[in-house]
């Protein structure tokens, strides 16, 4: 045990590449064959026309801040480590995902530009986070 | 097809909530609310046929409906648990219209309490929320609606002291009700921001306090509701929609699915915003309240924050709005915290709000928000004379 006592992903069948490229330390999504949309969370079936053929695509990294918290008493005592910044970033191909900004809390803002950051938090598991981009 | 005054709300039942846990189960607390909202309709027992429940956090279980109508001891002839967390209360209303209007059955009586403190197992999690929200700490529901209020912020200009007029204004509303838990001094703006940030950019006094309590109402057709002690509560309208279950994957955090089951309340009944005499947003936070008024269209998409600065939402001003205090000021006893949205309406619009009594009350709009801005019900209902 390395002590980290955070909520860890449990990948599944479908979800497994998206964690083991993030190991690798690359971003990849879903992207549907049918109608090429980028998908995230993982699915089995493209929530747009519902079709099964998805293949895997890796993406820049390169996204903006959605939209941000910055949680200063967090709902769950393994974030004890709080104040944490909370974003959603949209990705440049589209989808959202949920994150957190590896940041001081006072330096992120609404649209603010970010790439990917890898996060080894155990050696099994490595979160996909975003810093401020460098210009 | 249409349940336009097809079924009324025919009695109301409310426990005064207390921060306490209190020594009571959950079950005890549906049972004693459904006891009062069973008297006030001067109904029996056994005139109930029909049991909506929605399921206590402190006791969570499966097969939930059938051990509480055994623990209530009903025999009904339709049974569910209505799992639409906020929108629960609103959504028992139509469903039991639904299934009144259908012939299933005659009375419904809708309940749900719960207790402030956490039982013995945790309700249970989906698996796409433990893989891809909790590992980056997005646990609960304050930081979906901190992310909503940011973007608001960001993309309408709305302001903090526009959304703690919200607390404030309802909190003048719960100065008249014996059963809020927080009646007993008024709420300033400066006090409301000078709270403490939980959530950039949501105050402490913006977000709701969990209780304990329970609440229930007795949902008839016609014949019954001739028979009531009060006067018939009719809904008029109703409309219901889910856009997302996590915020993140909604198409937009500012535009909420209220736009759709508004519209489609406000057409059943043939009315328009401007018609109510009341409205009952769900306020599990202040942004809640300032989203649901613009997509339910009582005011432009964006203008909520300048809009409730014109208005006074008080139940003597010019919008009423969650006269009982809201759950921000009376507290959230689970899912009956949204049914306090439906039997304060009813209690409005049947002439017993007391001291907070709006005046000439006959339209009222109430809507009931689950998740994170996920599922949305609106109503609307009608006092005819
Ligand atoms: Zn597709």
């Amino acid at each position: 045990m390395n002590g980290y006592l955070k909520p860890l992903p449990k990948p599944s069948k479908v979800s497994a590449p998206f964690w083991a490229a993030a190991r690798r330390h690359q971003l990849i999504l879903q992207r549907c064959e049918r109608c090429g949309t980028f998908i995230y969370y993982p699915r089995s079936r493209c929530p747009h026309c519902f079709d099964d053929r998805l293949g895997w695509q890796q993406v820049s990294g390169r996204g903006v801040v959605y939209s941000f918290t910055v949680v200063r008493r967090a709902m769950s005592r393994a974030f004890g480590d709080a104040p944490y910044v909370l974003a959603i970033v949209e990705l440049e191909e589209g989808p959202r995902l949920t994150t957190n900004i590896v940041a001081a809390p006072e330096a992120v803002s609404v649209g603010m530009k970010v790439t990917a950051h890898f996060d080894d938090v155990t050696p099994e598991c490595t979160l996909v986070k975003f810093k401020p981009a460098e210009e | 097809m249409s349940l336009k005054a097809k079924a009324a709300i025919v009695g109301i039942g409310e426990l005064k909530p207390s921060k306490e846990p209190g020594e009571s189960t959950a079950l005890e607390l549906m049972a004693a609310a459904s006891a009062q909202a069973l008297a006030d309709a001067e109904l029996d027992k056994s005139d109930i046929d029909g049991f909506l429940v929605g399921m206590p956090f402190s006791d969570p279980g499966i097969l939930y409906p059938s051990a509480a109508a055994e623990a209530l001891g009903l025999r009904p002839r339709m049974l569910n648990q209505v799992d639409i967390g906020g929108a629960a209360g609103a959504g028992m209303v139509w469903r039991a219209a639904a299934a009144i209007d259908a012939g299933m059955c005659r009375a419904v009586l809708c309940v749900a309490a719960d207790l402030n403190r956490l039982g013995d197992q945790r309700p249970p999690m989906i698996s796409t929320a433990r893989e891809f929200e909790w590992p980056y700490g997005n646990i609960g529901a304050n930081c979906g609606y901190a992310m909503i209020a940011q973007r608001h912020m960001y993309e309408y200009g709305t302001k903090p002291e526009q959304m703690a007029k919200v607390a404030v204004d309802q909190r003048k509303n719960a100065l008249k009700n014996p059963l809020a838990i927080f009646n007993d001094k008024p709420l300033t703006v400066e006090e409301v921001l000078a709270s403490r940030m939980i959530v950039d950019p949501l105050h402490l006094y913006e977000i709701v306090s969990p209780v304990s309590g329970g609440a229930a109402f007795v949902v008839s057709g016609p014949e019954l509701a001739r028979r009531a002690r009060h006067p018939a509560i009719w809904l008029l309208g109703a409309g219901e929609s889910c856009s997302h279950a996590t915020i993140t994957y909604a198409r937009s955090l500012t535009e909420s699915a209220v736009k759709q089951s508004a519209t489609a309340a406000f057409a059943m009944a043939g009315l328009k915003p401007q018609d109510m005499n009341l409205v009952c947003p769900y306020d599990c936070y202040t942004i809640t309240v300032l989203i649901t008024l613009e997509d339910a269209g009582f005011c432009k998409k964006g203008h909520g924050g300048p809009f409730v600065m014109e208005r006074d939402l008080s139940y003597a001003g010019d919008l009423p709005c969650n006269t009982h205090g809201g759950q921000l000021s009376f507290g959230q006893p689970g899912l009956a915290g949204g049914m306090s949205h439906v039997t304060e309406a009813a209690r409005q619009l049947m002439g017993r709000g007391g001291e907070r009594q709006v005046k000439n009350a006959r339209f009222a709009f109430v809507n009931g928000n689950g998740g994170i801005m996920s599922e949305q019900t609106s109503l609307i209902f009608e006092r005819r004379t």
